[in-house]
């Protein structure tokens, strides 16, 4: 069930997370929650050592339960990292997965300015701005399902490549096992032992 | 190995080569190259009547050249399939066939030159890539005079020598006197850990191969001399100390220190090595009846062609780049493609065989469950404010934009066929096409977020999600320094990067604007780049007419891997944000305006109200 509609009164949650000292040690990320509370739009805004860790994932769902929040900013690591994480924490709230946004604080902010702390800090805070003011025009999207056939390529009959179809063969997927000379078997072939154990590696 | 041939589940294609991979995860359509083996692989009974028939000699590869083979060959005794193979390349013929003595010979009549190439179509779910490593050619290190001297063998050749079936049946002799020699030296680290020649990295298996080697060396003749020079000795895993240190044991020795000529004492063959011993910082010379050089290996030639054809992604070291270095490390970035062996970087038997496996689980996760559940970023056009002009469709590199000119119809996109790379929504004239979760008005919203403070001091920056912001990503995670006034912004694609939003960016006073993807050939979105670089070059043309520096507005190709030339591009455009005055951004964002109002009458029927600059 989804808890929002394109009607309803937009509550934005702001959470910075510390990343242990990884964005601590260089983002004043309690001045940043601080910050983002002022952003229109924005209920609740709070810092936490680590956002991705069970107890940071509640807290992020009793704001959804309690405080009404349908939007949510997350400053952390990078969205290619943990995206996933935070869509099924707001799915398992019954938050669209689709209404959060990640603004990069580690890869993209603390540990490539880790020389500069205030410099940091001020664009966190503008990072966590452009997330706010994206959050604020999110909509719900349903993720699609498409079919996946049960049949595996494998380019490359070394041995990566024979133990790979081996167990894709032996789970009952078919395999297509492509090889470029006229027999598998690649490097391991020409070898006559194997480390550590001296053995055969046919 | 013979399991693989014969599973009831498993396709066996060799000669074969990939040549095309369309699609997307779940519903790859791969086209198969398969070379004609000349032979019926099924009715071949490997008895080796054709081999003693067929009148050319060629040097056989698989043993590194030191035996030969003729045009009809099995390339080893346990091949898969175990069918002979005609080596088309050296027969003397077979269109119109020359000689055609192993067919005349052949009593199972399985031979045939009429037999063609064939190109094999079929749709799978997911990709595993195992394509492997090559070793390294030390001809071009010639300071170990491996062209020069018989007794100079790279490590290749002394595991075809000592093998039992080898060319000389494990007998490891010199190929100047075919005597067993009393003495054999490694050399270590050839075309691996060198800032000069061959490859900057540790190729990771050589060391353990030659303490491997020397453990055999030592079992067939007690009495032989082995010596290792070495940098250091990289024996890290389970059981390779306990390896190390019999081979120690056994007797040979290992000396620290890398030699720095080889000379050959043309009377017996034998080989001088100079090398200082950095123990003990003497100059010392060693004599040996063989010298093997432990080569290391690098990434296949032809990696580029998978790499382009499936949008995957290389490291500097050449080989295949995983999504993420620990959490994620046998996925590409392109969803339901997978990397194991040394494809990925070098290893041994062992962590091929774990990554191997690795691979298949995250593979069958993909493909058990029968389906799977895809982001729902795709493009959806609105009729009302469609044009009926096509472009969409034109520009969109999935195909999944319907038009018919002569309808007259307004467009519409096949969601089911949309990757979501934005390219359509950013060439749209009339604004009509909204990209879902990458809206204009969530993108532009971003614009003015950053540029709210300070913005004599920003940098706008946009990055696609596969390439630039990965690369950005590991930019950080390397831990590299950088100015601190870029802001990006993510799309999933460089191509959904409209001409407004850049405007829009400069009209609210941004010094310095940055557009980043992919690099040409390695787009996410088959070539969804191409109209980024197009509408780039649109943009600079403008930018001339309007009086603009072009130089503010860069384009910039970076890869995931490329964490260090990321840091360089921000760099520059930190140089090129400080040359901007606030007296130019004034007069650009005058020219803005002048431009808005001309034009202003044609935008102000647009459905796309969020960019307020839009030179014609």
């Amino acid at each position: 069930m989804n808890r929002t509609s394109t009607q309803e009164q937009i509550r934005i949650g702001v959470y910075v997370c510390k990343c242990g000292l990884n964005i601590a040690a260089t983002v004043d990320c309690e001045a940043v929650a601080a910050y983002a509370e002022g952003l229109d739009g924005v209920v609740v805004s709070r810092s936490s050592a680590y956002l991705c860790s069970e107890p940071g994932q509640q807290l992020i769902k009793n704001d959804i339960a309690e405080k009404g929040v349908n939007r949510v900013v997350i400053g952390s690591c990078t969205p290619r990292l943990h995206e996933p994480t935070f869509r099924k924490c707001l799915a398992d709230a019954g938050l669209n997965p689709y209404l959060l946004d990640m603004a990069n604080l580690r890869e993209q902010c603390s540990w490539v300015h880790a020389d500069d702390p205030s410099a940091a800090t001020a664009k966190a805070r503008d990072l966590i701005r452009a997330g706010v003011a994206r959050a604020r025009l999110l909509q719900q999207r349903s993720e699609t399902t498409v079919p996946v056939k049960n049949k595996a390529l494998v380019i490359g009959g070394g041995v990566a490549g024979i133990q790979a179809a081996l167990d894709l063969a032996d789970s009952g997927c078919k395999v297509v096992l492509v090889e470029k000379q006229p027999s598998i078997g690649g490097i391991m072939a020409r070898l006559d032992k194997t480390f550590p154990t001296l053995d055969c590696s046919i | 190995m013979s399991d693989a041939g014969r599973h009831p589940n498993i396709e066996l294609l060799t000669l074969s080569e990939v040549k095309e991979v369309t699609g997307y995860v779940g519903n790859f359509h791969v086209r198969v190259l398969k070379r004609s083996r000349y032979v019926r692989a099924s009715e071949c009974t490997s008895c080796g009547d054709c081999v003693a028939v067929c009148p050319v000699v060629v040097p056989d590869e698989f043993n590194m050249g030191l035996s030969s083979r003729r045009a009809i060959y099995s390339p080893f005794p346990q091949a898969i399939p175990s069918a002979y193979v005609v080596d088309i390349e050296s027969c003397l013929g077979h269109n119109p066939i020359i000689c055609g003595k192993c067919r005349e010979k052949c009593e199972k009549n399985c031979i045939d030159f009429n037999l063609s190439d064939e190109i094999l179509e079929f749709d799978v779910g997911t990709i595993i890539v195992a394509t492997g490593m090559e070793v390294y050619d030390p001809t071009e290190l010639d300071e170990y005079s491996y062209t020069k001297f018989p007794n100079v063998l790279t490590s290749m050749e002394l595991e075809r020598l000592i093998n039992a079936g080898g060319p000389t049946e494990g007998r490891v002799e010199r190929l100047t006197d075919h005597r067993v020699p009393d003495s054999v030296a490694f050399i270590q680290c050839v075309g691996s850990r060198s800032f000069k020649t061959g490859h900057r990295y540790c190729s990771n298996i050589c060391c353990m191969n030659t303490i491997k080697s020397t453990i055999m060396l030592k079992e067939h003749y007690p009495e032989m001399e082995v010596k290792v020079f070495y940098i250091d000795i990289r024996a890290f895993g389970k059981g390779f100390e306990d390896l190390f240190q019999r081979s120690k044991q056994l007797g040979v020795r290992f000396i620290r220190g890398l030699p720095g000529s080889v000379k050959e004492d043309s009377a017996s063959g034998d080989l001088i090595l100079t090398v200082e011993n950095t123990a003990t910082n003497l100059l010392e010379k060693h004599r040996c009846g063989m010298l093997v050089l432990a080569t290391g290996v690098h990434a296949p030639e032809d990696m580029h062609v998978l790499q382009e054809m499936m949008a995957l992604q290389k490291t500097a070291d050449g080989f295949y780049l995983e999504a993420h270095p620990k959490l994620q490390p046998v996925d590409s970035a392109t969803r339901g493609i997978f990397f194991c062996g040394c494809a990925e970087g070098p290893k041994d038997v062992k962590e091929s065989v774990t990554q191997a496996s690795a691979a298949a689980a995250r593979a069958m996760r993909l493909m058990t469950p029968g389906e799977l559940t895809v982001d729902s970023i795709t493009a959806e056009i609105n009729p009302e404010a469609c044009t009926a002009c096509g472009i969409c469709a034109r520009v969109c590199p999935y195909n999944a934009i319907q038009f018919d000119k002569r309808s007259g119809q307004p467009a519409k996109v096949t969601t089911a066929a949309c990757a979501g790379c934005g390219t359509c929504s950013a060439e749209c004239p009339a604004g009509a096409i909204e990209m879902h979760h990458f809206t204009d008005a969530q993108l532009t919203a971003q614009i003015d977020a950053i540029l709210s403070e300070d913005v004599m001091n920003r940098i706008v920056v946009f990055a696609c999600n596969w390439c630039s912001y990965a690369g950005a990503d590991f930019a950080g995670v390397s831990r590299l320094q950088y100015p601190p006034n870029a802001r990006l912004i993510r799309t999933m694609c460089s191509g959904r990067v409209r001409e407004d939003f850049v405007w829009h960016a400069f009209a609210k006073g941004a010094p310095v604007v940055l557009v980043s993807g992919c690099h040409i050939g390695d787009c996410h979105y088959i070539d969804a780049n191409h109209w980024t670089e197009k509408r780039l070059q649109r943009m600079w043309k403008k930018m001339e007419t309007l009086g603009l520096r072009k130089e503010r507005l860069q384009l910039e190709w970076v890869s995931a891997a490329e964490a260090t030339r990321w840091r360089d591009v921000m760099e520059d455009m930190e140089q090129l944000r400080k040359t901007v005055t606030p007296k130019e951004v004034a007069e650009t964002q005058k020219a803005l305006a002048g431009q808005h109002k001309k034009t202003g009458k044609r935008s102000a029927k647009k459905k796309d109200t969020q960019a307020p600059a839009q030179p014609a």
